[in-house]
């Protein structure tokens, strides 16, 4: 990434009251405690066109904002958008490992409302839907998740299925999923039982 | 498949007149007379004879209350002296545990048929599931009892269980090269372990989900010689869990406590399933490997597994028809 | 008629009494052994049924082990001893006189086995589960339900057999042909049964391929055919040894030679299992490898294994050849290693590799724990014990030494007139 020096002194200056924050999308993955959805049905006000299928907006939990950090436009705000691709001096704990030769922030964020995000066709959404931006490109993933095949299932079979955003497991910025320690082994059947009286 | 027991007989006239009702432990002469000649005709393969044969015994009665009021007896005995039974149990271990425990009866739903699936592409093996179930199901801590067993597999060995090592413990999952197939009770369709008991002690349940009386098996251990999947385990000390560990939320043939002496398994999480609910391994799963839900709903998840995943079942050579898919989401 | 009868039985049982508190130094030496052992074995019950299974070496992968694998070769012992009845019925006269202690050794050896199950199952005090009307049995579903069909009844033919013949040579009168002589016709195929449905047990079980084989049930017979006969042989000689009963040598040869042609077949049933599992190679191959060669390092079966296949060639060689078979030295060294062999064979030979690896490939190691130990060597003792009682009443009747009162004033024809009748 090419590094503009001047633009990142005013963009430093200019996000100091959001200092420390960090989008910890997805840190630590799978922890959320999902909140089990009302029956979502209310059609998608964000419609793209009528020609399309109208897609339910689905209930989910508040996106994993790390404290702090939202809305963006706090500090976003009193900083004109530089839409030049380039190496940031803010955000630097963001280490861009999604696909970072071919995409930069602005591909996802939206220069001109930071407290959106928009697809490729231009259209704004909010976080809350972050999944329509995720499934342009992972379409058959979005499809598995909306049929609550891909992600975590909480809540109840026959009733309303609890529903996560990509970002609750997926960090944005780096998707792929982290490896964990795993629980203790079982113990190995013995000849002498520990817990016989 | 869906029913391979004759329901027939001992309903009311066998439990609710004479029989069971016997549970306060006096003595029904006359009543009881009457249930056992009433049922001196068939009784070969039907479970609920026995219960109200049981029954018809005042002698053994005392002892036989629990049983009597057994698994059949659960559905088809009048509500009143079946809330009477679990109530006796509840108290019981109340005051065993020190803690509110409510027994469920809750039967199968109608239009219900549980299956379960798998994500091998997704699963990591880190072993969430496995104490989940544990916490849930009131497993005993020591000995130690698992109902899921997960096991590492070669990638170059595919499934083939000879490979399987179940001990792996590194530091971070998944290790490189391997794969993790975790398996519990495949809730057969036509269950290999129920067919051999030799009391009928257990069976499968009309919403698929097999099920074990602990109180009425006798601890032969047919059934687990029986199981391909290894899913049936034996109390083979006096199980313990710590009243503080103890999940007070049960069912009559799911999570209560078990003795020494006794086979459990895994049953879907009767106790969760049957409320709705998904089970404890589906709800902690952190990659969202499990996946649960009913085959008569066109919707579910797991209709969409079988129409549109590459799904495998284990050992599908031994037509046990399992409930339990395995499959690929990528 | 009640009356009678009750003060005839009076008579009998209180003979029965005073015989069997009569004895030598050796055989009380002998009851004083096998008390020690019983009591030994149900101290070391009384911990298992109080502590748990826990107490055996049996763990969830390895769910059954020594108690069963005992159990599977009395079935054998009790099956095979009756099968010598065809000679009997047949009027083949050498065996006949060795029929009634044939039964008497198979209801002991059943004895023995419902014995060994009682002690393999977890809630011993839910036995009556298994019993109607009290109980529920599910049969015809469950093999096991069969297997404990079969065998009480098969307890019970032999049982009223043996006690009518001795009661009635008791009282010096022939035994009622219209009732002995069908039962124990019956008694043959039900011999048949019991060990079929033995290996039914474990050969409908497609879980364990090891078991899962045709091969099981007529290899059962095969092996229970040579152990049988080896017990009885042993019996045979220690009889005549002993008392004034006379058996014929040629009674011995003719089982030694029959017992030669059934190790033959059993050694080949073994043969054309072992060509398949091994010539095909399947992924089933696995149990027998381990039973005979091991897996990695686990190879704690294979000298079982390997002694039980010597064994039994040893007692074939032995058997097969007349010379061998008419030295006596050579004869009980042959009935010694078929015995030997077939019990490795067929009682942890045959369960463990069936369980080893358990269905998910763990390979857990199992051998017997002393508790285990203990209560089997309680169990044999018990059988061999009530076997002694019985052989001590039996022997003074059939030989006509021990009598009821009226028998002696009609003039006491022979016991053995009165058995062969």
């Amino acid at each position: 990434m090419r590094i503009e020096r001047g633009r990142i002194r005013l963009a430093v200056i200019a996000a100091v009251a959001v200092s420390g924050a960090a989008m910890l999308l997805g840190r630590g993955a799978g922890e959320p405690e999902p909140q089990t959805a009302a029956a979502a049905k209310a059609p998608a006000a964000t419609a793209q066109s009528q020609a399309k299928p109208v897609e339910e907006k689905l209930e989910v939990p508040p996106p994993p904002f790390s404290d702090g950090i939202y809305p963006c436009s706090t500090c976003h705000a009193a900083v004109p958008p530089n839409r030049t691709r380039r190496e940031l001096a803010m955000h630097t704990e963001i280490d861009l490992k999604h696909d970072e030769t071919h995409r930069w922030c602005l591909d996802c964020h939206d220069a001109d409302n930071r407290d959106v995000l928009h697809l490729a066709s231009g259209e704004k959404v909010e976080f809350t839907e972050s999944y329509r931006l995720c499934g342009q490109c992972h379409g058959e993933k979005y499809r598995d998740w909306r049929a609550g095949v891909h992600g975590r299932r909480t809540g109840n079979w026959n009733g309303t299925k609890g529903y996560l955003l990509c970002a609750h497991c997926h960090n944005p910025h780096q998707p792929r999923f982290h490896s964990l320690a795993p629980k203790p082994a079982p113990e190995r059947p013995s000849r002498v039982l520990s817990g016989g009286k | 498949m869906l029913n391979q027991r004759p329901e027939a007989g001992c309903g009311s006239e066998g439990c609710g007149s004479g029989g069971c009702g016997t549970q306060s432990g006096g003595s029904h002469g006359t009543g009881n007379q009457g249930c056992g000649s009433a049922g001196q005709g068939d009784y070969l393969g039907d479970p609920s004879r026995r219960l109200f044969n049981i029954a018809a015994v005042g002698a053994v009665a005392s002892m036989a209350l629990n049983t009597a009021c057994g698994p059949k007896r659960l559905y088809e005995a009048p509500k009143d002296k079946l809330r009477a039974l679990i109530a006796e149990e509840e108290k019981k271990y109340t005051a065993e545990y020190g803690k509110t425990v409510k027994v469920s009866d809750a039967g199968p739903m109608p239009g219900v048929q549980f299956a379960y699936a798998l994500d091998i592409s997704r699963c990591i093996g880190c072993r969430r599931c496995v104490y989940a179930c544990v916490d849930e199901n009131n497993q005993s801590r020591d000995p130690q009892i698992h109902w899921i067993k997960v096991n590492q597999m070669d990638k170059d060995k595919g499934v083939d269980f000879s490979h399987a090592d179940p001990y792996y413990n590194p530091e971070q999952v998944p290790q490189e090269g391997h794969f993790y197939v975790p398996v519990a009770c495949q809730q057969c369709e036509d269950p290999p372990c129920v067919k051999v008991c030799p009391t009928g002690a257990t069976w499968k349940e009309k919403d698929g989900i097999v099920v074990i009386d602990y109180d009425w098996c006798i601890g032969c251990r047919y059934c687990m010689a029986a199981c391909p999947y290894g899913a049936r385990h034996f109390n083979w000390a006096e199980p313990k869990i710590a009243p503080s560990e103890l999940n007070p939320n049960m069912h009559y043939l799911g999570n209560r406590p078990r003795t020494k002496g006794v086979v459990e398994k895994c049953t879907f999480c009767i106790q969760r399933s049957r409320e709705g609910r998904y089970p404890a391994c589906v709800e902690v799963c952190p990659v969202g490997a499990r996946k649960f839900g009913n085959l008569l709903d066109a919707s579910s998840e797991i209709r969409y597994i079988i129409e549109h995943k590459r799904i495998l079942v284990l050992k599908e050579e031994l037509n046990t028809v399992p409930r339990f898919f395995y499959f690929y989401a990528t | 008629m009640p009356l009678k009868s009750i003060r005839l039985f009076g008579g009998f049982a209180r003979g029965s009494l005073q015989l069997i508190s009569e004895g030598n130094r050796a055989y009380w030496m002998w009851l004083a052994f096998l008390g020690m052992l019983i009591i030994s074995g149900a101290l070391a019950y009384a911990a298992q049924v109080t502590t748990g299974l826990g107490l055996t070496a049996m763990r969830d992968p390895v769910s059954w082990g020594f108690y069963i694998g005992n159990f599977t070769f009395l079935v054998g012992v009790a099956a095979a001893v009756v099968l010598v009845i065809p000679a009997y019925v047949y009027d083949w006269k050498p065996i006949r006189e060795v029929v009634l202690y044939g039964e008497l050794l198979a209801i002991c050896s059943i004895i023995m086995c419902l014995m060994f199950v009682t002690v393999d199952i977890g809630r011993p005090d839910r036995f009556w589960h298994l019993m109607p009307p009290f109980g529920h049995l599910n049969f015809p579903s469950s093999v096991l339900a069969w297997d404990v069909v079969v065998l009480n009844l098969y307890f019970l033919v032999n049982f009223v057999v043996a006690t009518h013949i001795l009661y009635r040579a008791f009282h010096g009168k022939p035994y009622i042909k219209k009732l002995v002589v069908p039962l124990v016709l019956l008694s043959v195929p039900m011999a048949v049964g019991i060990h079929t449905v033995t290996a039914f047990l474990y050969n409908g079980l497609a879980a364990r391929p090891y078991w899962n084989s045709s091969i099981l049930a007529p290899q059962f017979l095969a092996s229970a055919f040579c152990s049988g006969p080896a017990i009885l042989l042993v019996m045979l000689q220690l009889l005549r040894k002993f008392t004034r009963f006379e058996i014929k040598d040629e009674a011995i040869w003719k089982v030694a030679e029959l017992m030669a042609y059934a190790m033959f077949l059993n050694l080949f049933l073994h043969g054309a299992e072992a060509f398949k599992e091994f010539y095909s190679n399947t992924q089933h191959t696995l149990y027998t490898r381990y039973w005979y060669l091991g897996l990695g390092e686990h190879k704690t079966l294979v000298p079982y294994a390997w002694s039980a296949v010597a064994l039994n060639i040893l007692g074939f060689a032995l058997f097969i050849s007349p010379r061998t078979r008419r030295n006596w030295t050579t004869l009980n060294i042959g009935c010694l290693a078929t015995y030997a062999g077939v019990y490795i064979e067929k009682g942890m030979g045959l369960i463990i590799p069936g369980l080893t690896p358990d269905t998910l490939g763990e390979i857990y190691v199992y051998y017997p724990t002393a508790t285990e130990l203990r209560v089997a060597a309680g169990i044999f003792a018990t059988g061999f014990l009530l076997f002694t009682l019985m052989l001590k009443v039996a022997v003074p009747i059939s030989l006509g030494e021990f009598h009821g009162k009226e028998r002696a004033e009609e003039g006491a024809p022979s016991g053995a007139a009165a058995l062969a009748h």
